[in-house]
């Protein structure tokens, strides 16, 4: 990271020095918070207990372990078997809201995203309620049939939680390729003698696939990491519940939390990597040249009724988790019936009462998070575009890579490295509140980044040139025109890194260590933990829907006003 | 209330010295020397990816030169920031800035400059109404037509007063109409503010109609600086003959016998070279639709030449018509004016082209 230098071509310097005190900043940040955690990780893995001297006995203790080697398959196969539940809710989706002329098409991807707004694990315990072993759904089925479904025992609840909940990074993904392809090469296709299901397998398949794969890696790489869902749903034979578990339990020298690290990350690296292997070459997005998207055609009645049918119950299944939620915040006592006994409002006294502390907490860590997150976005989005510094990709790479670290690697990292360091008044560094911020800032940055990096390669240089021309230095002209003209994409990043943030479980649950520091998640789940609990965690649960919900709803209303006001044609 | 005594720009020279640039092995710029002078109105003119954007930003300070260097008005510049060289450049695309209304737009290098407020907004009001447009100065960009957004980007510039004001390709996004009438808009501007101007296009019509000097550019190397008529009528090289205008060529090689040089064109056909003509080595003789004429294929008398033609093809153009003429095996152009009831040459026929020995040219590439 130090390898930062300017560039010292055969003409000038091409980078001020403010820049390059930018990017040593940012460097040193990115390496304090993300690159030496997770390096202290790797250390610790790879070393004998106590010493520094390399083993691999803790990697052979890991592969001799069997439990670990249940938990390794078993999130293997949750991961595997929730992208393939989840390709089957978006497909039908994706498919029929892009390709036929299909009434509610808007709303379908709007509802689609609803339940990217709710912690998958607040999920979990709506859907208990519903699909449990005493829910409504197997109660019913009880009375009426006498048998009962086992929807959420053990690995099939996680993968039925996580499939509902993760499935519109799928249909968002598979949707947007399917809207850029050019009408025109499925009509040549046509043209040349290919109808039905041959077009859809060799036209319309193939150009969509990139799309396709980019969702379901996120979907297998986001379910491999989750720690809070299986944890809820008393799952523990999987690796990311039994890193937590072991650090817990035995403690932050015990090599095997380490070891288990290791494994998520090599898994979540592996799996981007292979989907951006499958994808290289292969973005068609720019085969498009105006008229785009798929021809849209007039459904035949038996269509018709077997696509609304289709949708509507998935859409059953997608809203299922909210309603139950909203039914269980408002329930005085809710088991062995369809529906509560009677309803109450006490749990929101209670929420909003002695459990403020978790909302108010939550506002103020994740305003922070995104607001670091934007900084560093903003910043190394314009070391990346607009300067020549040696190393500036590097910036951009670490920063990314923090995607393929998952939030209990992160948490485990912090641990470790900041337990020894002390503040002045002899507490741990690791469990200063702060530290859950930067472990946040961290873990979302990739978002805030994309966001920005997006918002400035869509300004032509030619304005900033225009600025510098007129006699602005480059930091005036990144304040007068730059940063201006990028307001939507900063907005967009930050709310995207503040509404993900506030939902955030898997370093957070590593990190608390009083519950006066808990953001809301955290309280979230230790309600959850207790059936006296879900009341006002279902409670909380709603309330953070709602704040997330709002916040995207406020935003989405800004960027369009001030792209609007702008008329931003460029 | 008179606009132009408000904005005073200086007149000053503009000299660029021994400039070589390179983007990797792509040697873009080379060598290039010229002087513009003080309140001229100047143009770099050539065909596409010649080089004459990257010159003119190199003036702009937004690209560095291997070597040589720039001087305004006998100041070296070559190693200033663009903030600190007070060159205006008015740019292809304008550049507007789609978040400020169009006076924030203009006021923007004042308050760079760290101007009054108050004078700021007396100088705005100048600027816009100096480009017609003190009417619109609340509107965004983006709901202004393409050449009122040219108009825009243009008082932005003379604004701050500029030392010199560049302009790269400014008519390329208006259309045909528009380009005319803007260009005299520019050309009366530059007039009225007596501002030193680099021009940059690659039309040579805009070059030729509002232009004091030209310097002609291709692949990286000024061809032949001089005024438009002196360009066309005296050009350096094939290259500027044929740019400027329609030019025939006829390829061929010179013999010295003992009566004196002559031209062999390719085919055989013999033309003496006057005595007093220079002819450089590798040289083809070329000359303007409109100088040669047509008669039948009797041999004309008096001392122009007579080449012996077909005719070709013709096209009637209005006031002219053009014929195509093969002479051996190359095709030539031919202008002849119209006169109504005139009998034309009829296509296949043999005729003669004439030429009066003093408007041939003789160019190498
Ligand atoms: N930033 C750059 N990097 C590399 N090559 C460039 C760059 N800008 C221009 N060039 C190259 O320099 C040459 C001249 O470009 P330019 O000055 O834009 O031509 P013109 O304005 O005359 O059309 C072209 O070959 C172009 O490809
Ligand atoms: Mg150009």
């Amino acid at each position: 990271m130090t390898a930062i230098l300017a560039t010292v071509s055969a003409k000038r310097l091409t980078a001020t020095p403010g820049q390059i005190a930018l990017a040593l900043a940012i460097a040193a940040f990115l390496g304090l918070f993300l690159v030496l955690p997770v390096a202290t990780v790797l250390y610790v893995a790879f070393t004998e207990k106590g010493t520094s001297t390399f083993t691999l006995v803790n990697i052979y203790d890991f592969v001799r372990t069997e439990l670990f080697m249940r938990s390794l398959w078993n999130s293997f196969y949750v991961s595997a078997m929730s992208v393939v539940w989840a390709s089957v809710v978006a497909l039908p989706l994706a498919y029929l809201t892009t390709r036929f002329a299909f009434r509610g098409a808007a709303l379908v991807q709007t509802l689609g995203f609803l339940p990217l707004i709710m912690p998958p694990f607040v999920g979990a315990v709506a859907m208990q309620l519903f699909f449990g072993r005493n829910g409504s759904v197997n109660l019913l089925l009880d009375d009426w049939f006498d048998f009962k479904i086992g929807f959420m025992e053990g690995l099939n609840g996680v993968i039925f939680v996580q499939s509902v909940h993760y499935f519109p990074f799928i249909l968002i993904n598979l949707s947007a390729a399917l809207r850029n392809i050019d009408r025109a090469m499925e009509e040549a296709a046509q043209n040349l003698g290919s109808s039905g299901f041959r077009l859809f397998r060799r036209i319309v398949f193939p150009l969509a696939m990139p799309g396709y794969l980019a969702g379901a890696s996120l979907v297998f790489v986001k379910v491999f990491d989750d720690l809070a869902t299986p944890l809820l749903l008393n799952v523990k034979d999987m690796l990311a519940p039994q890193a937590y578990l072991r650090v817990t339990s035995i403690g932050i020298a015990d090599p095997m939390g380490y070891v288990i690290s290791v494994v998520l990350v090599v898994a979540s690296v592996a799996a981007m990597w292979l989907s951006a292997l499958a994808l290289k070459g292969r973005d068609y997005s720019t085969t498009q040249r105006g008229g785009g998207g798929l021809a849209r055609r007039v459904m035949t009645p038996f269509e018709a009724v077997y696509g609304y049918g289709v949708v509507i119950l998935i859409l059953a299944l997608v809203l299922a988790p909210h309603l139950g939620l909203l039914l269980l915040s408002f329930a005085t006592i809710w088991s062995f019936s369809p529906l509560p006994d009677a309803y109450t409002v006490a749990h929101y006294a209670r929420v909003f009462g002695e459990s403020s502390l978790y909302i108010k907490n939550t506002l103020i860590y994740a305003s922070i998070a995104g607001g670091i997150d934007i900084v560093l976005g903003v910043a190394i989005a314009y070391l990346v575009l607009r300067t020549k510094l040696v190393g500036r990709e590097w910036l951009d790479w670490a920063a990314s890579a923090a995607l393929a670290i998952p939030g209990v690697v992160l948490g485990i990292g912090y641990l470790r490295m900041f337990y020894g360091v002390t503040l002045p008044d002899g507490t741990p560094l690791a469990s200063f509140w702060i530290m859950i911020v930067l472990a946040l800032a961290i873990r979302r940055l990739p978002y805030a980044l994309r966001a920005c990096h997006a918002a400035l390669q869509q300004i032509s240089v030619s304005l900033e040139e225009a600025a510098e021309n007129l006699g602005a230095t480059k930091a005036r002209t990144v304040r007068r025109v730059v940063v201006p003209l990028m307001a939507g994409g900063i907005l967009a990043g930050f709310v995207t890194s503040f509404s993900t943030a506030a939902v955030e479980l898997s370093a957070t649950l590593m990190l608390v260590q009083s519950n006066s520091d808990a953001p809301l998640a955290y309280g979230l789940y230790v309600f959850m933990q207790s059936a006296a609990g879900r009341g006002p965690g279902a409670a909380l649960g709603v309330v953070a829907v709602l704040l997330v919900a709002l916040c995207t709803f406020l935003s989405q209303l800004i960027i369009e006003r001030s792209q609007k006001a702008k008329g931003m044609g460029h | 209330m008179n606009a132009i005594a408000s904005i005073s720009t200086p007149a000053l020279a503009v000299d660029i010295e021994g400039i070589n640039l390179s983007y990797g092995a792509n040697h873009v710029l080379k060598d290039v020397n010229l002087t513009i002078r003080p309140g001229e109105f100047f143009a770099f003119l050539g065909p596409s990816g010649c080089g004459k954007t990257t010159l003119l930003r190199l003036v702009a300070g937004f690209n560095q030169s291997d070597t040589g260097r720039i001087m305004i008005g006998g100041k070296d510049i070559s190693n200033l920031p663009p903030w600190k060289r007070d060159v205006g450049m008015v740019f292809q695309s304008y550049a507007l800035w789609p978040h400020m209304t169009v006076r924030r737009n203009v006021a923007f290098g004042l308050e760079e400059r760290g101007v009054a407020r108050a004078e700021i907004e007396r100088r705005v009001d100048i600027a816009l109404d100096l480009v017609g447009l003190g009417h619109l100065g609340e509107r965004r960009p983006s709901q202004l037509s393409g050449g009122q957004q040219q108009r825009v980007a243009v008082a932005r510039t003379v604004a701050v007063e500029p030392k010199v004001l560049l302009l790269d390709e400014p008519l390329s996004n208006l259309d045909a109409k528009m380009r005319v009438q803007v260009r005299r808009e520019l050309r009366d501007l530059q007039r009225r503010l007596g501002l030193t101007t680099i021009f940059v296009t690659h039309d040579q019509e805009e070059a030729n109609t509002i232009c004091d000097r030209i310097a002609v550019m291709n692949d990286g190397v000024i061809q032949q600086i001089g005024t438009p008529m002196e360009l066309y009528e005296r050009p350096a090289n094939l290259f500027v003959a044929n740019f400027l205008g329609t030019a025939n060529i006829l390829a061929g090689g010179i013999v010295d016998s003992g009566t004196g040089r002559h031209f062999v064109i390719d085919g055989g056909i013999r033309v003496p070279i006057a005595s007093d003509a220079t002819v450089p080595k590798g040289a083809k003789l070329v000359f303007r639709p409109q100088h040669a004429g047509l008669t039948g294929p009797e041999s004309p008398s008096g001392n122009a030449l007579a080449l012996p033609c077909v005719i070709a093809h013709r096209e009637f153009l209005g006031a002219s018509i053009r014929y195509g003429v093969r002479i051996g095996a190359t095709e030539v152009a031919v202008d002849v004016p119209f006169q109504s009831g005139e009998e034309l040459l009829e296509i296949g026929k043999a005729a003669t082209l004439t030429l009066p020995q003093r408007l041939l040219l003789w160019l190498a590439a």
